[in-house]
């Protein structure tokens, strides 16, 4: 592997409190090549917050720090506020959750998509639009014209994050985070739409941070795996030896997971007093 | 003092009292870490002070005539100058919270309980009764209310006592709508069927039960009001509609120091001081308090 | 869903919504009418006395009194006065012995013309004002832009106008005084529509139009201050809760510039919610104008409100009273109906 893509070390974010300011992420330390890596942990982890940290996007009252953020040779944290956004979306883009809250409302999707596309580069009108055309076809999106004309309230969930990813993708990033980008669809399209984000990165050969709170899911479409808990990671290893972590807490969350063939009464609870207190 | 504040602060209180205690402590230390609420409160606390203790902090008294001593600038024996009949206006000014102290208690009194019964019925009962009140609310709600406190008291004649009457009439209306609001939101909630299984009557449950749970939002929004009707009262005592001489009302103040507004402005300007501290003192407050007990309403009006 | 369904669905939307307006807007005005019948009718112990004031003969007095139909039922004499109203007849006035109606009529276009310009006032700067409030959360440029605006909750507006004119008019000079022109300018221009300023540049009157400005800018500064005030807080409010969307951060995501984030992605949605703002304060100008026109001696509605007053002209105050609060109704309602029409979400 070359030079790595994003190196993170000691990552910290914390929020003020009635009760002073809290880490919600604690120390994270990993560094990313062009892989797919996976962050899973509960609810509360961080490991949303630290998708958003790598972009600089935690917003006051939220503050940030850490000891390296460094970007294919980019020092993170030494560019200026206008520094960040020409890296914004044209090298680092994020899929965010939930395509009902995420995309805006009042703008058709198509301007939402070529907005992307025209902050990061000058082209005439026409190639604009033939490239949000080119890129609605590419996640699968059957007729790109009459999508282009609609707003984000008249196009379902899984459709909306075709469109999200397409918005993402189009100034053709080095690096996706996706931050549960299934977590609000239906069953039925979470597959398909992991399906795509999994063959366009591949395809074009970016690096991937796959933030979910489904330990399966992630083993799945992921290389290697971070298990986060309570800000913190507790558990680093390949996708492949996830089975034979051994970490309590990631122990607990595997033992959690419900399985097709048994016959379980009841699924086990973390027993959180096994590591608590680390 | 610690052990005092464990015991207002215990997730676990032992008894209602503890618990209530403990609630309003909390809300009293978020209101305090807002500085402009605790700037609303001491002007508040200010106002109340000068009307209880008007006669020992005004220097004269407010009627007192010394037409020798007519118009004069504001000086260390005159705080605010003099007024056309020589009565020192700041003693004025200090009396005055009397009034203004007395207007926004009865005009909360009247129409507070009114807008919140009348909201509470319609929303607890909701059809017909519903569609009927809230229909006379919104046409309340979408007249002008100043225009309509001046005809009220073109009808009932100028005073102080119909300037509160016609104030009150207008300001009922915002009150039911929240009050109707705030049932709507937990009308169907299972404590209410169970005190009804139980054999509460209507009356009890709308009186014990449904009442109380809106006076949060009632307070924040009533305080936010007080500016409005200090305003309006002021100025049904500039047209002459309210307050009448020698009454030391502010409103009244500023429209007979009017005369003299070019060569005497301190007649005019004083009293005029002291209403915008008084609104703006119940603004802060409001502003401190709605985000404490109403979070979500944040901002808005 | 096919776009020609879904257009033939928005029409019945727009229709349903003026359908629900005017019919919302009748029922107001026949309980506006309600209200002032009750208060020129019912609460006075003697209507006929406080329609024809106390100076008047015994013959007057009889003559008033049968005119007025007061042997007839309250429900009837309700009736008939609806009647009137929608006819256009206010009754007389005592104070000016004309019909309240043309009374109305020639004092309401100087009302109008103040708090236009007023409005315009008002939110040229209130929005710019808020949106920055909320840009700058929590900073002391929001608590500035916070306490500026609550000073137009606290101050009334009779006590700033004479501080105005003091300050402004007598003390700095830079503008003129009470009144509409200065008197040997009185009466130059035709009176086309009794807006002064479209009047004197109809008439090509620069001089005039410049005069008339120059009495004009102060009252409808002060007015426009109190509708900044609410729009700038309401503007900051709807903007803050704007601005903690999701989609504030897709776009901060996809490196778009501040200045876009705020003004396309933030303000844009808020446009729609913010006509009902503007409509609401610029009722409430109209109001406003009340106390303005007092201090300055604007010719307006306001002023000749307080006047009848004053005299306990009866016919004229509720005239006033209905005018101002049927434009009232209708703004308020109007942008009730802009809003639902307008907002690209229920398409």
């Amino acid at each position: 592997m070359s030079a790595p893509l994003l190196e993170v070390e000691n990552l910290r974010v914390s929020f003020p409190t009635p009760a002073g300011r809290v880490d919600v992420v604690k120390g994270l330390s990993f560094t990313l090549g062009r892989e797919r890596l996976g962050i899973v942990g509960e609810s509360g982890s961080g490991k949303s917050m630290t998708g958003r940290a790598i972009l600089r996007l935690i917003r006051s009252p939220g503050r940030q720090s850490a000891d390296r953020l460094v970007f294919d040779g980019i020092d993170l944290q030494a560019q200026s506020e206008r520094g960040m956004r020409k890296l914004r979306g044209a090298r680092i883009s994020m899929i965010m959750q939930d395509p009902k809250f995420s995309l805006n409302p009042v703008m058709t999707v198509g301007d939402q998509i070529a907005e992307a596309l025209k902050t990061h580069e000058s082209l005439a009108r026409k190639d604009v639009g033939a490239r949000v055309l080119e890129m609605l076809h590419s996640v699968r999106i059957n007729d790109p014209e009459r999508v282009i004309g609609l707003y984000p309230h008249e196009v379902s969930g899984g459709m909306g994050q075709r469109i999200m990813i397409a918005m993402m993708l189009i100034p053709q990033p080095d690096l996706l985070i996706a931050d549960e980008p299934t977590s609000a669809l239906d069953v039925s399209v979470q597959a398909q739409v992991l399906d795509l984000i999994d063959e366009l990165v591949r395809e074009k050969g970016m690096g991937l941070i796959l933030i979910s709170h489904d330990l399966n899911l992630v083993a799945r479409y992921c290389d290697r795996i971070l298990v986060m808990h309570a800000g913190q990671v507790v558990e680093s290893c390949a996708a492949a030896d996830l089975y034979q972590a051994t970490h309590p807490y990631t122990r607990g969350l595997l033992a959690a997971v419900p399985k097709m063939e048994e016959t379980r009464d009841e699924l086990p609870v973390l027993d959180r007093s096994e590591w608590s207190g680390t | 003092m610690t052990t005092v504040q464990n015991w207002l602060l215990d997730d676990s209180p032992n008894s209602k009292i503890q618990a209530n205690l403990g609630n309003s402590y909390r809300m009293f230390r978020a209101l305090m870490r807002n500085p402009l609420a605790v700037v609303g409160g001491v002007i508040i606390l200010t106002l109340v002070l000068a009307a209880i203790f008007a006669p020992w902090i005004a220097p004269q008294t407010p009627l007192g005539q010394d037409l020798g001593a007519r118009l004069l600038p504001p000086s260390a024996a005159h705080w605010m100058g003099t007024d056309e009949l020589g009565r020192d206006i700041f003693s004025r000014v200090v009396y005055g919270a009397r009034i203004t102290l007395m207007i926004v208690a009865l005009v909360a009194i009247i129409s507070a309980p009114l807008g919140l019964l009348i909201g509470a019925v319609a929303g607890y009962f909701g059809g017909w009764i519903d569609k009927i009140l809230m229909g006379i609310t919104d046409v309340f709600l979408s007249m002008p209310k100043l225009i309509l406190a001046l005809a009220f008291v073109a009808a009932l004649g100028p005073g102080i006592e119909n300037a509160i009457i016609a104030i009150a009439i207008t300001s009922w209306p915002a009150y039911a709508r929240i009050a109707r609001a705030e049932t709507m939101t937990f009308r169907n909630s299972e404590f209410i069927s169970a005190t009804r299984l139980l054999g509460g009557s209507h009356t009890r449950i709308i009186v014990r039960h449904v009442l109380p749970l809106c006076t949060s939002s009632m307070i924040v929004r009533v305080t936010l009001d007080m500016a409005g009707i200090i305003l309006t009262a002021a100025g049904l005592g500039f047209l002459g509609l309210g307050a009448q001489p020698p009454l030391p009302e502010w409103g009244a103040m500023i429209s007979r120091g009017r005369t003299f507004i070019l060569d005497q402005w301190w007649v005019a300007t004083m009293p005029g001081f002291a209403i915008i501290l008084v609104s703006l003192g119940f603004c802060f407050l409001g502003d401190g308090l709605r985000d404490v007990l109403d979070p979500k309403q944040g901002g808005k009006s | 869903m096919s776009t020609n369904t879904s257009k033939t669905h928005r029409v019945k939307a727009i229709l349903s919504a003026i359908g629900g307006f005017v019919i919302v807007t009748l029922l107001t005005f026949v309980g506006l009418m309600a209200i002032t019948f009750f208060i020129g009718r019912v609460i006075p112990i003697d209507p006929v006395l406080s329609v024809v004031g106390d100076r008047a003969t015994q013959e007057q007095y009889d003559a008033a009194k049968i005119a007025m139909g007061l042997d007839r039922s309250l429900m009837v004499q309700f009736i008939a006065y609806v009647g009137d109203v929608f006819q256009g007849d206010l009754g007389r006035s005592v104070s000016t012995n004309r019909s309240v109606a043309s009374d109305l009529a020639r004092v309401f276009p100087a009302t109008l013309e103040m708090a236009t310009l007023g409005i315009a006032i008002g939110v040229g700067l209130g929005v710019p004002l808020g949106v920055w409030a909320a840009a700058r959360k929590g900073t002391w440029i929001d608590q500035i832009i916070r306490v500026f605006a609550l000073l137009g909750y606290s101050v009334p507006a009779f006590w700033l106008g004479l501080v105005g004119l003091v300050v402004f008019y007598a003390t700095l000079d830079w503008v003129a005084g009470p009144g509409r022109v200065d008197i040997f300018y009185e009466g130059l221009v035709e009176p086309r529509t009794g807006l002064m300023l479209v009047d004197a540049a109809l008439a090509g009157d620069w001089q005039v139009f410049w005069n008339a400005l120059d009495h004009l800018i102060l009252p409808a500064a002060i007015l426009g201050f109190f509708s900044l005030a609410y729009i700038a807080r309401m503007t900051r409010s709807f903007m803050l809760d704007q601005l903690g969307q999701e989609y504030i951060t897709t776009a901060r995501v996809k490196g778009v510039s501040e200045w876009r984030v705020i003004w396309v992605h933030g303000f844009r949605p808020i446009r729609v919610p913010l006509i009902t703002v503007i409509g609401l304060s610029y009722a409430a100008l109209l109001e406003g104008s009340v106390m303005i026109e007092t201090v300055f001696s604007w010719p307006g509605i306001g002023n000749y409100l307080t006047v009848a007053l004053l005299n306990a002209d009866m016919n004229a105050v509720l005239g006033s009273t209905l005018v101002i609060g049927a434009v009232f109704i209708l703004i308020n309602k109007l942008s009730d109906v802009l809003y639902r029409i307008l907002d690209p979400r229920s398409r």
